[in-house]
């Protein structure tokens, strides 16, 4: 009998979803899309905050369009919808995060390259999509007061990963007894120096200035016409 | 249980090495998981022993090297190891940093190959 052999290998496990990602990034940052990544926990309020964001946009005159993730049911794409714009959903079945090829596939046929903004709303879990590229140029972190200002010190590779984050149901912060700043404090100990907006779907609070946001980072990746700078996953 | 996508992975792309490599099967393979990589040990391994079956991994050892994390201190002019994953800041200065070094790693780094299939190992003596 012959001894085992070693076989160096050092290669990512997640090497066809990171390479399909990277392909898929680049195209839409040629093309002028800025794609975000909207990562949260069930509840938080993803939806709703999208829902605002994407009709916002659209009343501004840009061109947007969103997939939503969810293990059954279409109800979020529906409720996405109400914005006017075009969304679709993604149904996993099961799977608790959604892969880049799960993305492409539920591209097809829509002309995304005309897009200004696509908007991908994973499944609701703080630990599942941290690893998974889907071709974002910014990941979005959101965190609700009604979940507790520690959440990020509890989820700190999901928060780690993220490039902005927005607290949301801000209107309900009071109700709550909300420790803004130990909030702020958490995350800038798991992320130093990441924007973080304070937001209400319900009120409207904070949404210009996210827009805002928005409009700089597309005017960012209109200027580098190379792959944007981000996080590695 | 993201795990279980990540094991499937695992056992595809080492089956793949082990037939490229013109191996019977896989006597062990060794991967290298950051801590910041949210991937459970015990969840991986019942993930592993699920996927492996029929394949070139079915009696393979599943060895798990874990990263820890560190990041670029600027103050200091060196990357350091953070103890936790709660603190993105320098252990020693306690300057705060968001440029992380290590940590995230979710890779296959070996496979230890054998060339004869594990039914054709010598049989224990007869007694």
């Amino acid at each position: 009998m012959t001894a085992p052999r070693i076989l160096e290998v050092r290669t990512q496990i997640l090497k066809k979803n990171d390479e399909l990602a990277r392909e898929m990034r680049r195209d839409f940052e040629r093309a002028g899309v800025l794609v975000m990544n909207l990562v949260s926990s069930p509840g938080t309020g993803k939806t709703a905050f999208l829902r605002e964001t994407l009709a916002r946009l659209t009343a501004r005159g840009e061109p947007v369009a969103a997939v939503v993730g969810d293990l059954e049911t279409d109800n979020d794409a529906r409720r996405l919808a109400e914005s006017g714009a075009p969304v679709r959903q993604i149904m996993t079945h099961g799977l608790c995060h959604l892969e880049a090829d799960m993305v492409q596939r539920h591209l097809e046929g829509w002309d995304v390259a005309s897009l200004h903004y696509l908007f991908i709303e994973n499944v609701g879990n703080l630990v599942c999509p941290t690893s998974w590229d889907l071709g974002e140029s910014v990941r979005l972190a959101l965190l609700s007061v009604t979940e507790g200002e520690d959440k990020p010190l509890k989820y700190p590779g999901l928060f780690n990963t993220a490039d902005v984050a927005a607290i949301t149901k801000i209107d309900l912060a009071e109700a709550c007894d909300f420790d803004r700043s130990l909030a702020l404090a958490n995350i800038a100990a798991v992320r130093p120096g990441m924007r973080v907006f304070e937001t209400s779907a319900k009120t409207g609070a904070g949404l210009d200035a996210w827009l805002d946001h928005l409009a700089e980072r597309r005017a960012a990746l209109m200027g580098s016409h190379e792959p944007a700078a981000t996080s590695p996953r | 249980m993201h795990e279980l996508s990540i094991a499937s992975r695992v056992v595809e792309l080492a089956s793949e090495q082990c037939r490229d490599a013109g191996a019977a099967r896989a006597v062990a393979v060794t991967l290298r998981i950051g801590r910041l990589a949210c991937v459970h040990d015990d969840a991986l391994r019942f993930s592993f022993e699920i996927v492996r079956e029929g394949t070139p991994l079915a009696e393979a050892e599943l060895r798990i090297v874990h990263v820890p994390v560190t990041i670029w201190c600027a103050a200091c002019a060196r990357e350091v190891e953070l103890p936790g994953i709660q603190r993105f800041a320098c252990p020693a200065c306690g300057t705060p940093s968001g440029d992380v070094r290590a940590g995230r790693e979710l890779d296959l780094e070996s496979i230890e190959l054998a060339d004869e299939p594990a039914a054709a190992l010598p049989m224990e003596p007869a007694p």
